[in-house]
């Protein structure tokens, strides 16, 4: 019996194909994602570098794409991809990284990356917790859920990362879900073709620690849980507030409307 | 000052800190990043100035941290960069240092230092950074630093810390202080084109698809700069010679760190640099580096007006330590004075390479000035008493 080759299979690295994610990690679709984006658009791997910070999401591009990857310290993935961007202007710089990694330490380098409106493509894969070191609390977790590092409930405020660097003023602002995989590949298209600052947000879903900390299920329960809590911007105006709470404003928050 | 585009040599008189951003220009500095703090903050100002007029590129970051990532990141994308900072700018810088130096990255840090701990005194000159930049970051690994005396020095050892970093691909500091940055001087620059530059080797063209082995060589890896179709693996993870992370073996991170460290090592002969004088039939010896090893000479030969047998050495390379160079230096005198401005921060060195019993530290009377010459002579007929 023939194994079909994988349709994106010509985009990894050779010997690369194993995942080191845990069974039901939304990473495999966001990486998917983004090869379909590069693929509909017809570029090739080599007009790329791909900057990563350090937890799960900084294994999506390293070491799987076949492209130049350049996998940094914790949290600065957008600082040393300012400097690829800046000091070779032709090529497609693309941060992914996770929510810890560019909200938590590396914050500052992303509201001020956004406001220099230097052309990188920042993809924050949000899974609401840090999964590698086994299920903390973060900045983007929900007030009043029980981690490892709040065993007693979350006594903080999540950050709304799309409204944090809008008013940094990125001038490309999306967010999706792992449960929207056309229209997150849609938007990183529109972002690829954006010529400034672009951020997309990425609500994935960790099941090992997240959907088992919050009791969201497994990753089938988390990505139909996404489906119900989405609601598109366009219709979110005809919401009232009451209406909104709990949800998740996804499309294309600021800049040009991708085709979705 | 404008650019020159004549091709003649020109005599300058610049401050130190504008001498090394001149430095850098001339040796081919493409990219600048850094975030103001005294005493470095001329530097960046000079080189925001200078960098477009050659078509290179220069950014005020939101920090030191951003400062040093974004160098690491356009050395990875062909530029020769650099970044300048003080004592609490390195203290940030620290991670990255270490992410340099394990992804054997071609970067000049120019550390002009201030009076620590903590914010300290920013515009005293202190010689307080001379271990954190080598023994700073975590882990085990070695780096190459520059200390120099005078605005020349800045010149001239910034381009030896361009070349450097690109023939090692390993972060070169230039460790000055808010005197050597400040004070000013006459420079002599060469033509351009007269100053000898070296580059990075990169590898020879991959076959498709095939691996390319840019890291942990033995001597030093030809560096797959990004967008030239080495598809370059770069992690600061423990990794092998084509950049492939290896997280669980100890034997892959025993090659990691013995080659990160021998390639520094094996050329540390040729990066030595020491300046003595007067030292062969030297009873005491003045030791000191930076403008302290300045001050070290004038007091040497103020001794020999004097008639006493006194010589001095200026180590001009402290990073890797040049053990050796100072032994065979020092090997004629019967006590070494080691003279810094701090408490003693290279002293261990010193003692570890000549022995215990004839060294002897001595501050300055007052830390964060230059050491007093009659300050100095006493000790000195102390020891020949």
């Amino acid at each position: 019996m023939t194994v079909p080759a994988h349709p994106m299979a010509r985009y990894f690295r050779p010997g690369c194909m194993a995942t080191t994610a845990c069974p039901g990690c939304g990473n495999g679709i966001v990486g998917h994602c983004v090869l379909r984006a590069i693929d509909a658009l017809g570029l090739s791997l080599d007009e790329f570098v791909f900057v990563c910070g350090i937890g799960c999401a900084g294994w999506i591009p390293s070491p799987h794409f076949a492209a130049d990857t350049l996998h940094t310290t914790h949290g600065r993935p957008v600082a040393f991809a300012t400097g690829v961007k800046l000091a070779a202007p032709e090529r497609r710089v693309v941060v992914i990284s996770g929510d810890g990694d560019l909200a938590a330490i590396g914050g500052n380098h992303l509201i001020h990356a956004a406001r220099r409106d230097v052309g990188l493509t920042v993809l924050c894969v949000n899974n609401r917790i840090y999964g590698m070191t086994g299920g903390q609390v973060a900045p983007t977790t929900p007030q009043g859920m029980r981690t490892a590092t709040t065993p007693h409930g979350n006594p903080e405020r999540a950050f709304d990362l799309c409204r944090l660097v809008e008013a940094a003023g990125a001038t490309f602002v999306a967010r999706w879900t792992t449960a929207h995989p056309r229209q997150l590949a849609a938007a990183i298209r529109a972002a690829l073709r954006h010529p400034g600052f672009a951020f997309i947000e990425v609500m994935s879903q960790c099941p090992v620690q997240y959907g088992k900390l919050s009791q969201e299920g497994r990753a089938t329960d988390m990505l139909a849980l996404f489906r119900q809590r989405a609601v598109h911007v366009r219709r979110a105006r005809d919401l009232a507030a009451g209406e909104l709470a709990g949800r998740w404003l996804v499309g294309t928050l600021v800049g040009a409307e991708a085709e979705e | 000052m404008k650019a020159d585009s004549g091709a003649r040599p020109r005599r300058l008189f610049l401050q130190g800190n504008e001498a090394c951003a001149e430095g850098a220009l001339a040796a081919g500095c493409t990219f600048f990043a850094g975030y103001p703090i005294t005493p470095a903050t001329e530097i960046a100002e000079h080189l925001a100035r200078r960098l477009p007029e050659v078509g290179g590129t220069c950014v005020q970051m939101e920090d030191e941290i951003g400062s040093l990532a974004a160098v690491i990141g356009a050395s990875w994308a062909g530029a020769r960069a650099m970044t300048a900072t003080s004592g609490p700018g390195i203290s940030l810088m620290q991670e990255n240092i270490g992410y340099a130096v394990a992804t054997e990255t071609p970067c000049v840090i120019v550390d002009v230092q201030r009076g620590g701990p903590s914010t300290g005194i920013p515009a005293v000159p202190f010689q307080g950074d001379m271990v954190q930049v080598r023994r700073g970051s975590h882990g085990d690994y070695e780096v190459v630093a520059f200390a120099p005396a005078s605005a020349q020095e800045m010149f001239d050892l910034t381009v030896t810390a361009f070349n450097t970093a690109e023939k090692l691909r390993v972060p070169v500091f230039v460790l000055a202080d808010a005197a050597v940055g400040h004070m000013r001087e006459t420079v002599d620059i060469p033509a351009p084109g007269g100053v000898a530059r070296l580059d990075r080797r990169l590898p020879e063209p991959p076959a498709a698809g095939a691996p390319v082995r840019g890291f942990l060589d033995e001597d030093v890896a030809p560096m797959p700069v990004f967008g030239r179709g080495y598809r370059a693996h770069v992690t600061g993870s423990c990794h092998d010679e084509f950049g492939m992370r290896n997280v669980v073996d100890a034997p892959a991170l025993d090659a990691f760190v013995r080659r990160l460290a021998g390639k520094v090592l094996r050329h540390a002969a040729e990066l030595t640099l020491i300046d003595s004088e007067q030292t062969a039939d030297a009873e005491v010896i003045l030791l000191g580096y930076g403008l302290v090893g300045r001050a070290a000479r004038a007091i040497a030969r103020q001794a020999r007006a004097e008639g006493l047998a006194v010589g001095s050495v200026r180590p001009i390379t402290v990073w890797p330590f040049p053990g050796e160079a100072l032994s065979a230096a020092c090997a004629a005198a019967a006590a070494v004075i080691v003279m810094e401005n701090n408490l003693g921060q290279m002293l261990p060195f010193v003692q570890a390479s000549l022995g215990r019993q004839r060294v002897r530290a001595l501050p300055p009377g007052v830390l964060g000035t230059l050491h007093r010459p009659e300050h100095v002579l006493a000790h000195v007929r102390e020891v020949l008493r």
